[in-house]
């Protein structure tokens, strides 16, 4: 696999949320807005690029039986350093961002991508698989944050869409409208893909916790 | 008395934490397909969501907060909490191995379940008490119970149902919780006027 595919299949082929379905819960929480959108995409990617580097660079050192402890306090570090600096430097994202914020720790696309991906290759190419997949899931977001603020709120970053503000559908901005563009999305997704991903790229296989998973249900339905 | 009550439902029914907040988005999408590891699951979210409430607080309150360490919550929550459960399953193993038998697979599960985490950090976020953050997370957890085993009967609706084809799957999955969801939007505002 070429470098330029390492960051390009994050952004289309093996977008984290709508392919993967990865990081659902953050997905649907902040995509209310372009702008809280927009910044839980950025925060995440910051996130996912240092612990794929870090977690590349240590993984002759971690031992393989500790290595999602490991990998989990790593991540954990990360966050609370992106924390702090949106804090001190957003504190409006900080507002809109809320519980979301820290609950990026237990985000599968960051521990789902050391375990697949920063594990088992170098460097260089971890970063780019992180930058790609980063770039995915933000656009992603930012996506179906453009769906429910034009269409829910008549705005788009703020500013107002002269006809659809006067003939709002609020009920997008809010928990029903979330599940519901992102069925479609993904249905889209099924319709025009041209892709096609493969069984083991799909859904609970893709997660890190798919082993123990297995055994409950997931491995039985083999989606 | 009346403060804990709100608490508990509203928690359960207005800011449900799968339909509202959308914390535990993963186990609701997967395992709520059959209404028996719907329950198991649900089950295990309430004991470790209780478990670590009871944990974290006082960690947060008197050894994390005296010290001017609060900055340091996150990483020490999921810490603990990934520890609790590694030792809950570890005593029930060896105690009650029929309980274990029942809710141990969806033990290690729950680790990386952003409803636990969610629960532990907003309990200290809203400025509870140890009571009310306890009975907060109970009513987080029974949430979670109702919201799962609502679901898993809206499922097995969906199995004989005819989809068009790109619906399969997730797609159509997503749509019915989102009329799920809708369904309970209608607790809005019935709390806080109960009690007025």
């Amino acid at each position: 696999m070429t470098k330029l595919q390492n960051f390009s299949k994050g952004i289309i082929k093996e977008n984290p949320v709508l392919v993967l379905v990865l990081g659902t819960c953050p997905t649907l929480a902040t995509s209310t807005s372009v702008e809280s959108a927009l910044g839980m995409g950025i925060a995440a990617t910051v996130v996912l690029l240092c612990s794929n580097i870090v977690i590349s660079l240590l993984r002759k050192i971690i031992p393989d039986k500790v290595r999602i402890p490991c990998y989990i306090v790593l991540i954990a570090g990360f966050v609370t350093m992106v924390q702090m600096l949106v804090k001190a430097f957003a504190p409006a994202l900080d507002q809109s961002l809320g519980i979301y914020l820290p609950l990026i720790v237990v985000n599968c696309i960051i521990l789902g991508r050391a375990e697949m991906f920063a594990n088992k290759n170098g460097v260089f190419d971890s970063a780019l698989d992180a930058l790609g997949m980063g770039a995915g899931f933000t656009l992603t977001l930012c996506l179906m944050g453009t769906l429910r603020e034009v269409f829910g709120s008549g705005t788009f970053l703020g500013m107002p869409i002269p006809v659809l503000s006067d003939n709002k559908i609020s009920i997008l901005t809010m928990a029903p409208g979330g599940f519901f563009i992102f069925g479609l999305l993904i249905a889209a997704v099924n319709k025009f893909g041209k892709h096609k991903p493969k069984k083991s790229d799909f859904g609970c296989e893709g997660c890190p916790s798919a082993e123990i998973c297995g055994k409950a249900e997931c491995g039985k339905e083999g989606a | 008395m009346t403060k804990l009550i709100i608490i508990l439902l509203s928690a359960v029914f207005i800011n449900n934490y799968v339909l509202s907040r959308f914390l535990g988005i993963c186990p609701f999408l997967g395992v709520s397909k059959k209404l028996d590891s719907a329950t198991g699951m649900s089950i295990a979210v309430i004991f470790v969501m209780l478990m670590s409430t009871a944990v974290t607080y006082p960690i947060q309150m008197y050894v994390l907060n005296p010290n001017g360490l609060g900055y340091l919550q996150t990483i020490v929550f999921i810490l603990v909490i990934a520890a609790l459960v590694q030792l809950v399953e570890i005593v029930l193993k060896r105690y009650i191995p029929s309980l274990h038998k029942s809710l141990g697979v969806y033990l290690p599960l729950i680790t990386t379940n952003c409803a636990v985490l969610g629960v532990t950090i907003l309990n200290i976020d809203e400025g509870y008490t140890f009571l009310e953050a306890m009975v907060n997370s109970l009513g987080s957890g029974l949430g979670f119970f109702l919201a799962m085993v609502m679901f898993s009967g809206v499922r097995s609706k969906l199995e004989g149902a005819d989809i068009p084809k790109s619906f399969k799957g997730l797609p159509i999955t997503l749509i019915a919780a989102s009329i799920t969801s809708l369904s309970f939007m209608g607790f809005g505002g019935v709390i806080e006027n109960m009690f007025a």
